[in-house]
């Protein structure tokens, strides 16, 4: 353990990073069973999804109370919760999973719940096709002892097909607005249909009946109803309180003290919160891919005021910038959009195309100085700049 | 009227290759041509276009957007003149076969000669590719290897990155182009959309400046520093 902490602070003291992976990577070398031991006789959670991860986590371990052991730094691959695993040695654990890397983590960790929120097109430079996740996730779930509770998405045909097989299951019946990547079925390919009352295939694959949890009103887990009043904006995030909520109720939290708790959650590692930038206030929204864009445009509020959107193209943010075509940027008609970031170019570009007023800010000088707060959408990359250039109200 | 189709981008759209269709209509309009932008989605009968516009995919869909093609009017609407611009899985759709899920080989629509089967490695990062005088710049994202039959034309020569087989990318057959540069090609290679436009239209068409001018600089510059005339005309560095 000495080794991982050393490497922590030296990783600190050499100013990369924030400290958690450099270690994590010795220590998986070091040892690569280190993740199982360090998990052994721990209460386990992971959490995975294409959106939501970072937040669901947050309120899981808000949720739970007291002492939680979390990645909290978005290092959500193995050594990242190594690191978070030997920074805090309390019992109960709630680990943000990269979808790449769930198999190996569940098999690791040996978990009570784990979670799975959506899945859509992401990064595709990196996992290639959505669907080879879901085939893997299935693998790895049809694996799992009865011991561990796969808490599902049930309106997310690709989650479902994972989930499916897994011995013990509870289903979330929650919003999730995103279809583009689930038009044909994963079990035999034909076309799904959706209604309101949910989703089929002609081979019998379909939506689950046996909900647990339902947000088709007020959210009720398991027939508790729990009034939702969170401090984390959009329906988005409700469909993430509810399948955090699920999951606490499996781990034993009493669901009425949980929900305090989640609801008091006002800003997740940065994301949601209002920051200051030369005097002028900045609300920060990490946008990164189309399901997860499209649910952000939906919380700006009616008018025409600016929007700043910042796109980079690194590794963490994926290097092809095509998906910026499969978000409706047309709701912003009306606005102009000052466009941030290496790919700005890009986005300046597609919003051309979408009839949308542009502003190319090549030096943040040109940025307008005002009174008024602005919204700023940006991808992972370019949101940590953005952290890292304001500084809280 | 001129009117453009956009082929099931419900099954082949993953890449944000609706930007094609978006990026012609809207480089039309703005030289006051009138477009009609249509959809097919997989239970809708083929519109008559003049253009049609396929998009990439992934292997469950790629298959069932070839079904669904293949029971449609496409392959007599192409032979009675009607344009095709597709990218990626559309691309291989159109040839003879290709391989999905493994190695099982599908029979695609067979209105051009070749083939993909599937390659060694996966190919993803840019591509850059030499189309006469100019440089088509894009992303790739694939794992197939296409080979071209007698007599078919490349559509270009790889400069950076796979394309069809590392040699050469896509294709030019009768009315149909085709590339591996996946998603809103047009949208990075605005030459590229109005060499289309004016082949649809059987007539040249006016220079029209906008940022994705700004954008394809800048992309030449990034994915082939030396090697562009038109960049170093337009770049004194």
């Amino acid at each position: 353990m000495m080794a991982v902490r050393g490497a922590n602070w030296a990783s600190r003291a050499a100013h990369r990073g924030a400290g958690t992976v450099a270690g994590g990577q010795i220590g998986l070398k070091i040892a690569p069973d280190l993740l199982a031991s360090l998990a052994v006789g721990r209460t386990v959670v992971l959490v995975s999804g294409t959106n939501g991860k970072t937040t669901t986590t947050a309120l899981i371990a808000a949720g739970w109370g007291g002492d939680v052991a979390s990645n909290t730094t978005g290092a959500n691959m193995p050594a990242g919760h190594v690191a978070a695993l030997v920074r805090d040695r309390t019992g109960r654990v709630v680990l943000e999973t990269d979808e790449a890397w769930l198999g190996d983590v569940m098999t690791a960790t040996q978990p009570k719940v784990v979670v799975l929120l959506n899945l859509s097109r992401d990064q595709l430079d990196r996992a290639n096709e959505v669907r080879r996740i879901a085939e893997r996730w299935r693998a790895a779930i049809a694996a799992l002892g009865s011991a561990t509770i796969v808490v599902a998405n049930a309106n997310d045909p690709l989650v479902v097909y994972a989930a499916c097989d897994a011995p013990n299951v509870r289903w979330c019946d929650v919003p999730t607005p995103w279809r583009a990547d689930a038009q044909s079925c994963p079990r035999c390919t034909l076309a799904i249909d959706y209604d309101v009352a949910g989703w089929r295939c002609a081979c019998g694959f379909a939506k689950p009946t046996d909900l647990t949890t339902s947000l088709d009103g007020p959210l009720r887990v398991a027939g508790q109803t729990l009034e939702l009043a969170l401090g984390v904006p959009g329906v988005f995030n409700e469909a993430n309180a509810a399948m955090a909520l699920s999951a606490l109720r499996e781990v034993g939290s009493d669901l009425q003290d949980a929900l305090q708790r989640v609801n008091a959650v006002s800003t997740v590692a940065g994301r949601f919160s209002v920051r200051t930038w030369r005097g002028r206030r900045v609300r920060l929204l990490l946008a990164k891919n189309p399901a997860g864009f499209e649910a952000l445009l939906w919380t700006l509020g009616p008018g025409d005021d600016d929007v700043w959107i910042a796109i980079n193209a690194h590794l963490a943010d994926g290097h092809d910038p095509s998906w910026l075509y499969d978000v409706a940027f047309e709701t912003l008609r009306g606005r102009t959009v000052w466009c941030l970031g290496e790919r700005r170019l890009d986005l300046a570009t597609r919003l051309a195309y979408a009839d949308v007023s542009v502003k190319v800010v090549d030096d943040l000088e040109q940025l307008p100085v005002s009174e008024e707060p602005v919204t700023l959408f940006a991808n992972y990359t370019a949101f940590s700049e953005w952290l890292e250039r304001s500084t809280p109200c | 009227m001129l009117t453009i189709a956009s082929l099931l981008p419900d099954l082949l759209g993953t890449y944000g290759d609706a930007g094609n269709a978006l990026v012609l209509a809207s480089r039309a309009r703005a030289r006051g041509i009138s477009i009609e932008l249509l959809e097919m989605r997989r239970d809708d009968e083929l519109p008559e276009a003049s253009l049609y516009f396929m998009g990439g995919g992934e292997d469950g869909p790629q298959r069932l957007a070839c079904e669904v093609l293949r029971a449609s009017s496409l392959g007599a609407r192409v032979r009675d003149g009607a344009n095709v611009f597709a990218v990626c899985a559309g691309l291989q759709i159109l040839g003879q076969h290709f391989s999905v899920e493994g190695d099982d080989e599908f029979t695609g629509l067979g209105l051009v000669d070749i083939a993909t089967r599937r390659g060694t490695t996966r190919s993803v990062g840019d591509i850059c590719v030499q189309v006469g005088d100019h440089l088509l710049v894009g992303f790739e994202n694939h794992g197939g290897v296409t080979t071209l039959g007698e007599g078919v034309r490349a559509l270009g020569d790889v400069r950076n990155g796979r394309g069809n087989d590392g040699v050469v990318d896509g294709f030019r057959a009768g009315t149909m182009w085709a590339t591996y540069a996946h998603g809103p090609v047009l949208a990075q290679n605005p030459w590229l959309a109005d060499e289309l436009l004016a082949t649809v239209l059987g007539e040249d068409v006016e220079p029209l400046s906008s940022v994705a001018d700004l954008l394809y600089e800048e992309r030449c510059r990034v994915l082939s520093p030396h090697s562009s005339f038109e960049v170093r005309r337009k770049d004194p560095h």
